[in-house]
């Protein structure tokens, strides 16, 4: 069978699976709709955390990005895992326990404050919003490049496919539609794992198999095999770390401290039944995303390897130790027909010279080999996954099956997003500030408009990306490590910490986190507008924009900790509010 | 739920029951966010580079920490956290009832 006839048929079923489950799980009341009835199996809710986690850029982009930074790349595997240690210790239990429907609810609740509750509602609308164009932006390229139809169509069909789901079902529409999404992205993409780890080393698993020699009977371990590699052509060793230690140790606690703060997954531990439910739910949520995030590093390796392999196939400097581009393979003629791979001749020997032309202490030995630049002027990162499965060889049923994963990654985080988004204004906004008298049904009928509003913007964006929205996941990062997880931690852990207080550290963390990633990304991330240019020697103390969250929260701790000292402790109901959700069930009567 | 039980504890013994329990939970959460630190920012990060000289495998130890180890630690981490503080719910009698209340 044709590979596109195939693409269609699997990527159609896994629709009609998706819609399916959606008239299957209609929501009825605002608690369905909101948090799934709170009736959502601890193990069930894991699954369905995991796949709103992990996005078209943990699916499709984050293999890649370890291909080429090597251990650096770390960041994102321990930065977007690490975080849910502290959402299950610091938070999860706590909010399950709160026993409402959004994060706003809970800062508002707590700081007894309508302001609070506003800001909240705010960095939530920002960090949710930036974050779904990004998904709308990967089902119109997962459409385009598989389906071979128009971006805008690709993303029209994702839209029509979420609207479905979510404004008929909620929170239980798309709770049970993720479950369903995660399988099927989970076997899209081990089943390439797993084959290319047995080529190149004869392990079945990818996390062995990385750690292993190579199988051609060479004795050469794999990882020293890629530095050799790598670094014969004036690269990075893959091993070798290339950032600060400061830096790298900032980023990854802006990732993990943003992971925790994400309403999006937040909000998911609000649909299971009991508060050790919670605990142990987001340990099965670490376990799915696991599964995934220990091959990842295997992916990008073995990538990387085939590639350079594949291009560099004889020894550096020998005449024919270069690919002949007329021999390339099929799939590097597949993928350079997308753009994503860009080969350019520049001294007309017809051989393909992959190397890093950017190193000056390689260049002498780059001329003494008639080179004259690296001639492979695209490669995007994307396709260390995408193309994974020609690469090895596999049979087409595996590539319609990447796309499938790649559309249920996409589709699964945009739903979650969705939700969050949705469900703070009808409920945040409209019921807890503009119209508190409306009945349930008519919060659930606006909780569904909103929805439907929220999946109209968010495919207008997605058609139509702001210049900056490739920019902006530091942006998302930045905020809900600033200003929403300090907040919730604190809200939780002092009794002392006062509404003035949080107020003033939410606002003091968004500012300082804001005002540095303006200043090296410009005003709304326009060009031109930033104020120093953003290399390392411009950063404070070497610190990138995206690792400033954690700068943020810091000082939203320390405002939020010396104003609250300076004001009136909270009041005696929120002392019994706090309290309260300290204890799974409730305080022993009789205070 | 809280009219439920423990109908017959003095205010006063309930009040130190929890601050006992709440004692109790920080110091699990301290011990457990101690080892989070050291896999992944000291063994991970601080420590990469001695840590690289000895290996697992093939893979050099820091960075087997940075890109494998410290994620299998969070996941062990989360759920030894969850059992523990199941254990001292019951031990200190708070925790929840076995039917939830409905929020449909």
């Amino acid at each position: 069978m044709e590979l596109q006839t195939l693409t269609y048929l699997v990527v159609g079923a896994t629709f009609a699976l998706y819609i399916g489950i959606a008239l299957w799980s209609r929501a009825s009341s605002t608690g369905e709709f909101y948090v799934a009835g709170g009736h959502v199996h601890p193990v069930a809710n894991g699954m369905a955390t995991a796949a709103d986690w992990m996005s078209a850029a943990s699916f499709i982009s984050m293999a890649g990005l370890i291909a080429f930074l090597g251990y650096d790349a770390s960041v994102y595997l321990m930065g977007w895992t690490g975080g849910y240690v502290l959402l299950a210790l610091l938070l999860a239990p706590y909010l399950r326990k709160f026993g409402k429907f959004t994060v706003p609810e809970f800062i508002g609740d707590r700081f007894d404050s309508r302001t609070a509750r506003l800001v909240a509602v705010f960095c939530l609308i920002v960090a949710s919003i930036t974050y779904v164009i990004g998904q709308m932006k990967g089902v119109g390229v997962a459409f385009g490049r598989f389906l071979e139809v128009p971006f805008e169509v690709g993303v029209l069909v994702g839209m029509g496919i979420v609207f479905i789901y979510a404004v008929l079902g909620g929170m239980k529409g798309i709770t049970y539609t993720q479950i369903a999404q995660y399988c099927v992205l989970i076997f899209a993409y081990t089943v390439p794992a797993i084959f290319i780890s047995l080529n190149l080393t004869g392990h079945v698993l990818p996390q062995v198999g990385l750690g292993a020699d190579m199988a051609d009977g060479s004795g050469v371990s794999l990882l020293n095999r890629l530095d050799q590699v790598v670094t014969d052509l004036g690269f990075a060793a893959f091993t070798a770390q290339k950032s600060t230690d400061l830096n790298i140790f900032l980023l990854t606690a802006s990732l993990m401290i943003g992971t925790a703060g994400l309403p999006h997954v937040i909000v998911r531990f609000f649909t299971v039944p009991k508060v050790a439910d919670a605990r142990s739910s987001a340990g099965w949520a670490l376990v799915f995303i696991a599964l995934l995030y220990t091959t990842a590093p295997a992916v990008g390796a073995m990538a990387r390897l085939n590639l350079v392999e594949t291009v560099q196939p004889g020894a550096v400097g020998a005449v024919d130790g270069n690919l002949v581009y007329a021999e390339r393979p099929e799939w590097f003629r597949n993928w350079e027909t997308t753009g994503l791979l860009g080969f350019e001749d520049k001294n007309g020997d017809g051989r393909i010279q992959y190397y890093n032309d950017a190193d000056p202490g390689f260049a002498e030995q780059a001329q003494a080999h008639g080179w004259k630049g690296n001639e492979m002027v695209t490669v995007d990162r994307d396709i260390m996954v995408l193309a994974n499965p020609e690469i090895a060889g596999l049979p087409d049923w595996v590539i319609a099956l990447v796309a499938a994963g790649g559309l249920a990654a996409a589709l699964s985080t945009a739903a979650g997003l969705l939700l969050a988004i949705s469900s703070a204004v009808s409920h945040d906004l409209l019921k807890g500030m503009i119209a508190p008298n409306i009945s349930e049904r008519q919060e659930l009928m606006a909780s569904r408009l909103a929805m439907a509003g929220a999946i109209l913007v968010a495919g207008y964006l997605g058609m139509n990306p702001p210049g900056f929205a490739a920019e902006t996941v530091a942006l998302a990062f930045g905020l809900a490590a600033s200003s929403l997880f300090p907040a919730l931690m604190m809200g939780i852990f002092s009794l002392r910490v006062n509404r003035a207080g949080a107020i003033a550290g939410m606002l003091a963390g968004v500012t300082v986190t804001v005002t540095y990633i303006v200043v090296f990304k410009g005003v709304f991330f326009i060009p031109g507008t930033e104020l120093l240019d953003n290399t390392p020697d411009n950063w404070l103390l070497g610190i990138s924009p995206e690792a400033f969250g954690a700068v943020g929260a810091v000082a939203n701790f320390i405002v939020a900790w010396t104003v609250s000292r300076m004001t009136a402790p909270p009041p005696e109901h929120i002392r019994q509010l706090v309290e309260n959700i300290r204890v799974p069930g409730g305080l022993p009567s009789g205070r | 739920m809280t009219e439920s039980k423990e109908n017959a504890v003095p205010a006063q013994d309930a009040r130190h029951r929890a601050a006992a329990y709440w004692k109790a939970n920080l110091r699990l959460v301290a011990g457990c966010l101690a080892v989070w630190f050291l896999v992944s920012y000291g063994f991970g990060i601080l420590l990469a580079d001695p840590l690289d000289r000895f290996h697992l495998g093939n893979y050099p130890l820091g960075f087997w920490f940075a890109t494998q180890g410290s994620i299998y630690v969070f996941v062990v981490l989360i759920f030894f956290y969850a059992w523990r503080m199941n254990r001292l719910d019951r031990r200190f009698g708070v925790q929840e009832d076995d039917a939830p209340a409905d929020r449909a």
